[in-house]
C-alpha cells in the first residue's frame, strides 16, 4: 500500500491538464463561418439583448436558419428557441415566460382573451410565417406517382383498404400496374400539427370514409407509427408497401400522391400550397392584424393543394418592455422578409408565404409597440 | 469512551445510511405529489385537457395497456435471454478452461458497458432491416400459434424485435449472477458426481443446477427488472399502440410505460406531465415488487447456503 | 441430492457379481447419455458464441459508421448555427455537458454512498442496517426514467413546471449511482482484514480514526475502482437526461441555469432527426449527416465508457495491496 507521491501528483496534474485543455479548445463556431463572429457587421445593428421564444418542434429547423441569419446581422442579440411543443409554447407565452411562441395552430378565442393580461392592454396576434404542404408519401416499387382521392386516402389510413391492388385505387389510376401487396399505413406516434392538419383534411373532404375528427393524435390504432417526420419517413423507406403523410420537404426519393381537388389531380408543391392558403378565409371575429387562417380544405381553386399546414409565430401587439418590442419586431420582420423566407425554405424545405400575405403580416408586425 | 469526533462520525455515517432510505421514500412521495393532479382528476377531465389521452378513458384504463406492453416486452426478453444466460454462465464456470474464465466473463460484461442508446441506434438502423425475413418465416410457418399470427409487419418495428434487443441488454446481468452462483456450487458434490461416472452434463444437472436454482430465479428477476424499465431501445424501435394484444409480429399493438414517458414528456402540458408521472409511479411499483422479490430470494439463499 | 449421499459405513460389498454390475454401469455408458452430454456441451458453447454476435456486431457497426466523422473538429465544436445537411457541427457541447453532469452526480453520490457503506460495514447492526442493505439492492433496480421523473418532480415543486437544467439531471443520475457506489464500497471495505482494525484499536486509536486512517486508506484503490465503474454505468443514461436537462445546440457550462446537451441525448436526437432532404442543389448537403453524427457520438460515448473501465482496472492493478490476491 505504498503509493508513490509522484505518481499521485502526476495523475492529478494530468487529469487537470486534460480538463483545462478540453475546456479551452471548444467553440460554438461550428460552421467555421467568420460572419457569425460578427466583426464587420457589428455596426449594422444597435439591437442587443435576449429574445426568448418557445413552441412547435416542427418549426425548429426553420427557426435554426432564422436565428443563424438574424444573429449574423445582429451580433449582440441572442435568440433562444425552446422546442417544447406548440401547446407548451402557447402556455409559456400566455404566462409571460417568453416573448413570442411558435405554434402549428392559431390561438383560440379564449387564449386571445387570456393574452390581454400578458400583453399589457394589447392582445396576442397570430402571424403565419411559413406554409408546409403535407405530402402523402409511399414506398412502392416502380410506382412514383398515384392519384388518390380523399376517400381512398381515408380508407387506407383507416385500414379499410388494405391492398395496393384494391379496386378503389385502381379505378383512379388507369394504366398503373399495382402490385398485390399489403398496405402498411404509417402514422406519427407523437402529438403533432401535421397529424392534426392531415386528419382535418380527411374529416373535411371525406367525412363518410373518415369517421374521426381533426386531432393531433392519430385516431386509428394498429398501424405502423414513428416519432417525428423523420421517423415516419424512415419507417416508410424501411418497408415495402408503406404509406404515410409528412412534410413534403422530407419526401426525398419516395413516391407521392396527387390528391383530388375539385375534378383535377394536384401534386404537392409550395406554389399549390400558397394558392390554397391565399384562397382560404380568415378565422372570423378577430382583429385585422390577427392573421389566423382557416384553411378551406374543399377549395376548388385551380392548382391549389389544400393539404397544408400553416405555422404561426404568436406575438403581443403591446410589450411592457421597449427593448422586447423592438427585438420581436426586428426578428419577425426578418422572418417574413424575402431573405428570411428563403432561409427557411432552404433549411426546412417549407413553402414561402405569398408576397401579398407577407405584406399583410409585415403590416401587422409594424403595429407592435411598447407600452406607453 | 467515544469522543465527540467519534460520535459525530458515527452519526454522519448512520445518517448517510438512513438518507438512502429517505431518498427511496422521497422518490415515492414526490412521484405521488406530482401525479396527484392526474390521479384526482374527475372522469373525462384528462381526455378533455390532454391531446394524446384517449377519449372517455380513466387513468387506470390508460395505464392498463401500457403495463401489459411493459410486462410483455420484458417477459419475452427474459424468455429469449434466460436459457442463453444460463448456458453462457455454465460455459464460463464449468466448460471453458479455468484460466480463460475471467477473461470470458469480462467479454460478456462488455455487453453491459454499451449504453442503451447505442443499442437503440444499432437496433433501429442496423438490426431492424435484417429481421424482416426471419419474422416473415415465423409468421408463415408458426402462424397457427396466436402470438406469431401474420402477416409480419414490414419494417418489423414490432415487439419481438424490441424484446430481442432487450434480451441482449439484460444478458450480461443475468449471466453475471448465474456465474457467481455456479462457481459457488460445492466442488465436492461435483467431484462425487464425476467419480460416480456421471457425464459432465449429468454432473451439471445433478450438482450445479439444483444448487443454483434460487440464484437463477433471482437472476431472472433482476433481468426482468432491468428490462421493465428500459426506455431508449423501445422508443427507437417500436411502432407503439395501446392494445391488450399478444401479437408479436404486428405493429401498433403495444407500448411500454418507459418509452411512452420519453415519447410524450417533451411536449406535454402540466396535466400531461402529471399523467405521465402517474404511469411512472406504476412502473416504479412494478419494478420495486420484482426487485424486492428477487432480493428476498437471494437473501434467503445466502442465509442457508454453506458456501459463504 | 439423495444420489450423492455416501453409503452408510460398513464392509464394502465386493462380490464379483456386483463389481461386474457396477463396471458395466460405469463403462458401458449407453449412447443416449453420451449423446445428451455432447448435445448439451454443444448448446452451452453455442450460447456463448451467440452472445458474441451482438457484441461484435454492435462494436463493428459503431466503429465502421462512426470513424468517418470522428475527428478533432467534430470533438471541438458545438452544433450552433448548424442546420440541414451542412457538413459541419460537433459534439463539444455534449461532451462538456456529459462530463459536468456526471461529475456533479459523482460529487453528490460518492460521499453519501461511501458514508453509507462505512455505516454498513463498521457500525451497522440490527434492523436499520438490514433494511438499508435490502433497499440499496432494491434501489439498483429503479428504472432510469423513473429516476428522471423523480428529479423533475423534486425540482418542479420548488421551481415550478418546465424546469430543465444540469443539476436536475445530476440528481437523477445520483439516484441511480448511489446504490452502485454503496455496493462496491461496501465490498471493498469488507476486504480490509480485521487484523488491521484490531491492531489500530489496540494501539488506542479511536474507532473513527481507525476507519478513516486505516480502513479507508487500505481500501482506497478498490473504492476508486468502484466509483469509476459506477460513473461508467450512469454516463450512458439517456432517458433521465432527456426529461430533466433537455437539448440545446450551443455550449452551456452553467449547470444551474438552462438546458444542456449530453452525449447520449445527442445520439438519440441526431437519430430522430433522420435523413436530410437535400432540396437545394447549390448548398453542400449530406443526406445521412445526422446518422453519421449519431454514430460518431456513439463511438465517443463508448470510448469514454471503455476508458473509464480500463482506468478502473489499471487502478486496481497499480494500487492493489500486494497481499491481496
Amino acid at each position: 500500500m505504498k503509493l508513490s507521491l509522484h505518481r499521485r501528483v502526476g495523475a492529478v496534474a494530468l487529469t487537470g491538464a486534460l480538463a483545462i485543455s478540453l475546456a479551452a479548445c471548444g467553440s460554438d463556431n461550428a460552421t467555421g463561418d467568420a460572419a457569425t463572429a460578427g466583426t464587420d457587421t457589428a455596426a449594422a445593428s444597435d439591437l442587443s439583448g435576449d429574445l426568448n421564444a418557445a413552441g412547435s418542434s416542427a418549426q425548429e429547423s426553420a427557426m435554426e436558419a432564422w436565428r443563424a441569419g438574424f444573429q449574423a446581422t445582429n451580433p449582440s442579440v441572442n435568440v433562444n428557441y425552446d422546442p417544447v411543443g406548440s401547446g407548451g409554447g402557447r402556455t409559456q407565452f400566455l404566462e409571460g415566460g417568453v416573448q413570442f411562441a411558435g405554434s402549428d395552430a392559431a390561438l383560440s378565442d379564449e387564449e386571445i382573451e387570456t393574452s390581454k393580461e400578458t400583453c399589457v392592454g394589447g392582445q396576442a396576434i397570430n402571424l403565419p410565417t411559413y406554409i408546409s404542404p403535407i405530402a402523402v408519401v409511399f414506398n412502392l416499387e416502380g410506382v412514383k406517382e398515384l392519384n388518390l382521392s380523399p376517400a381512398v386516402i381515408a380508407g387506407i389510413f383507416d385500414q379499410k383498404i388494405t391492398n395496393w391492388n384494391a379496386a378503389e385505387i385502381a379505378a383512379d389510376n388507369p394504366g398503373v400496374t399495382l402490385p398485390d401487396l399489403a398496405i402498411s399505413p404509417v402514422n406519427r406516434s407523437d402529438d403533432s400539427g401535421t397529424t392534426k392538419n392531415f386528419t382535418d383534411y380527411l374529416a373535411s373532404t371525406a367525412p363518410d370514409a373518415w369517421p374521426y375528427k381533426a386531432d393531433g393524435v392519430f385516431p386509428v390504432a394498429g398501424g405502423q407509427s414513428a416519432q417525428g417526420t423523420s421517423g415516419v419517413i424512415q419507417t416508410v423507406q424501411g418497408g415495402n408497401g408503406t404509406i404515410t403523410y409528412a412534410d413534403s420537404s422530407k419526401v426525398g426519393e419516395l413516391g407521392t400522391a396527387k390528391i383530388k381537388v375539385g375534378d383535377a389531380w394536384v401534386g404537392h408543391s409550395p406554389e399549390g400550397a400558397a394558392i390554397a392558403v391565399d384562397a382560404s378565409p380568415r378565422v372570423e371575429g378577430r382583429i385585422p392584424t390577427d392573421i389566423a387562417i382557416k384553411i378551406d380544405r374543399n377549395t376548388t381553386e385551380a392548382d391549389a393543394y389544400p393539404l397544408v399546414l400553416t405555422t404561426y409565430e404568436i406575438a403581443c401587439t403591446v410589450y411592457a418592455d421597449a427593448n422586447d418590442a423592438a427585438l420581436v419586431k426586428a426578428f419577425l420582420s426578418y422572418v417574413v422578409s424575402d431573405e428570411g423566407q428563403t432561409a427557411s425554405a432552404s433549411a426546412a424545405g417549407s413553402a414561402p408565404i405569398s408576397a401579398e400575405l407577407a405584406a399583410e403580416v409585415q403590416a401587422a408586425i409594424d403595429t407592435i409597440k411598447a407600452a406607453a | 469512551m467515544e469522543g465527540f469526533a467519534g460520535r459525530a462520525f458515527r452519526w454522519t455515517a448512520t445518517g448517510a445510511g438512513a438518507l438512502i432510505l429517505a431518498v427511496l421514500a422521497a422518490v415515492a412521495v414526490f412521484l405521488i405529489i406530482r401525479a396527484w393532479p392526474a390521479m384526482s382528476a374527475r372522469s373525462g377531465e384528462l381526455s378533455e385537457k390532454i391531446n394524446w389521452f384517449p377519449e372517455g378513458q380513466s387513468l387506470l384504463q390508460f395505464i392498463g395497456p401500457l403495463v401489459w406492453g411493459t410486462l410483455l416486452a420484458a417477459a419475452i426478453a427474459l424468455i429469449i435471454s434466460m436459457p442463453l444466460s444460463v448456458g453462457i454462465a455454465l460455459f464460463i464456470s464449468h466448460y471453458a478452461p479455468r484460466r480463460l474464465a475471467n477473461t470470458l466473463g469480462y467479454v460478456i460484461d462488455l455487453l453491459a458497458a454499451i449504453p442503451s442508446v447505442v443499442y437503440g441506434l444499432w437496433g433501429g438502423l442496423w438490426l431492424i432491416p435484417k429481421l424482416q425475413p426471419a419474422w416473415a418465416w415465423l409468421a408463415d410457418n408458426f402462424g397457427w400459434f396466436p402470438p406469431f399470427a401474420g402477416p409480419a409487419s414490414d419494417p418489423p418495428r414490432v415487439i419481438l424485435s424490441v424484446s430481442l434487443v432487450l434480451a441482449v441488454m439484460i444478458l450480461p446481468i443475468i449471466t453475471a449472477v448465474c456465474r457467481e452462483v455456479f462457481l459457488q456450487a460445492p466442488v465436492l458434490h461435483e467431484e462425487a458426481a464425476l467419480a460416480l461416472g456421471a457425464t459432465r452434463w449429468e454432473m451439471v444437472r445433478m450438482a450445479v443446477l439444483p444448487f443454483g436454482r434460487p440464484g437463477i430465479i433471482s437472476a431472472a428477476m433482476l433481468g426482468l427488472g432491468r428490462a421493465l424499465g428500459e426506455t431508449m431501445a423501445v422508443l427507437m424501435i417500436l411502432s407503439p399502440g395501446a392494445l391488450y394484444s399478444l401479437a408479436l409480429l404486428k405493429v401498433g399493438q403495444q407500448q411500454t410505460i418507459a418509452a411512452n414517458i420519453a415519447l410524450q414528456f417533451p411536449e406535454a402540458d402540466p396535466l400531461g406531465v402529471s399523467t405521465l408521472i402517474a404511469t411512472g409511479l406504476a412502473l416504479f411499483v412494478i419494478t420495486l415488487v420484482v426487485n424486492m422479490a428477487a432480493r428476498a430470494i437471494v437473501a434467503r439463499r445466502k442465509d442457508f447456503s454453506g458456501a459463504n | 441430492m439423495t444420489t450423492l449421499t455416501p453409503t452408510p459405513a460398513g464392509p464394502p460389498d465386493l462380490t464379483p457379481d456386483s463389481t461386474a454390475d457396477t463396471r458395466a454401469l460405469l463403462a458401458g455408458m449407453d449412447t443416449r447419455r453420451r449423446v445428451t452430454d455432447k448435445v448439451m456441451t454443444g448448446l452451452v458453447v453455442a450460447s456463448f458464441v451467440i452472445a458474441l454476435i451482438p457484441l461484435i456486431s454492435v462494436s463493428w457497426t459503431v466503429l465502421s459508421n462512426g470513424l468517418d466523422r470522428f475527428n478533432l473538429n467534430f470533438l471541438s465544436v458545438s452544433m450552433r448555427g448548424v442546420f440541414g445537411g451542412m457538413d459541419a457541427g460537433g459534439i463539444y457541447h455534449a461532451i462538456m455537458g456529459t462530463l459536468e453532469i456526471t461529475a456533479l452526480a459523482a460529487l453528490i453520490s460518492v460521499p453519501i454512498g461511501l458514508l453509507a457503506a462505512i455505516y454498513l460495514v463498521e457500525y451497522g447492526r440490527g434492523a436499520l442496517a438490514h433494511t438499508v442493505t435490502f433497499f440499496v439492492d432494491v434501489m439498483t433496480g429503479i428504472p432510469s426514467v423513473v429516476a428522471g421523473l423523480f428529479a423533475y418532480a423534486l425540482f418542479a415543486v420548488v421551481f415550478g413546471p418546465g424546469v430543465r437544467f444540469g443539476v436536475v439531471g445530476a440528481v437523477a443520475l445520483s439516484v441511480l449511482m448511489i446504490p452502485v457506489v454503496v455496493r462496491s464500497c461496501e465490498e471493498m471495505l469488507r476486504l480490509v482484514p480485521n487484523e488491521l482494525r484490531e491492531a489500530a484499536l489496540a494501539l488506542g486509536v479511536p474507532k473513527w480514526l481507525t476507519v478513516v486512517k486505516v480502513v479507508l486508506r487500505t481500501a482506497i484503490a478498490g473504492i476508486g475502482t468502484g466509483i469509476m465503474l459506477a460513473v461508467a454505468r450512469v454516463i450512458g443514461e439517456t432517458a433521465p437526461l432527456l426529461i430533466t436537462v433537455g437539448v440545446i445546440d450551443s455550449i452551456n457550462f452553467n449547470v444551474f441555469d438552462g438546458r444542456m446537451m449530453t452525449l447520449p441525448v445527442y445520439v438519440y436526437r441526431q437519430y430522430s432527426q433522420g435523413l436530410v432532404p437535400c432540396n437545394d442543389p447549390a448548398a453542400i448537403c449530406i443526406p445521412t449527416i445526422n446518422y453519421d453524427r449519431a454514430w460518431a457520438a456513439a463511438l465517443t460515448l463508448i470510448l469514454i465508457v471503455m476508458l473509464l473501465n480500463l482506468a478502473a482496472r489499471l487502478l486496481t492493478r497499480v494500487f492493489a495491496p500486494k497481499t491481496a490476491r
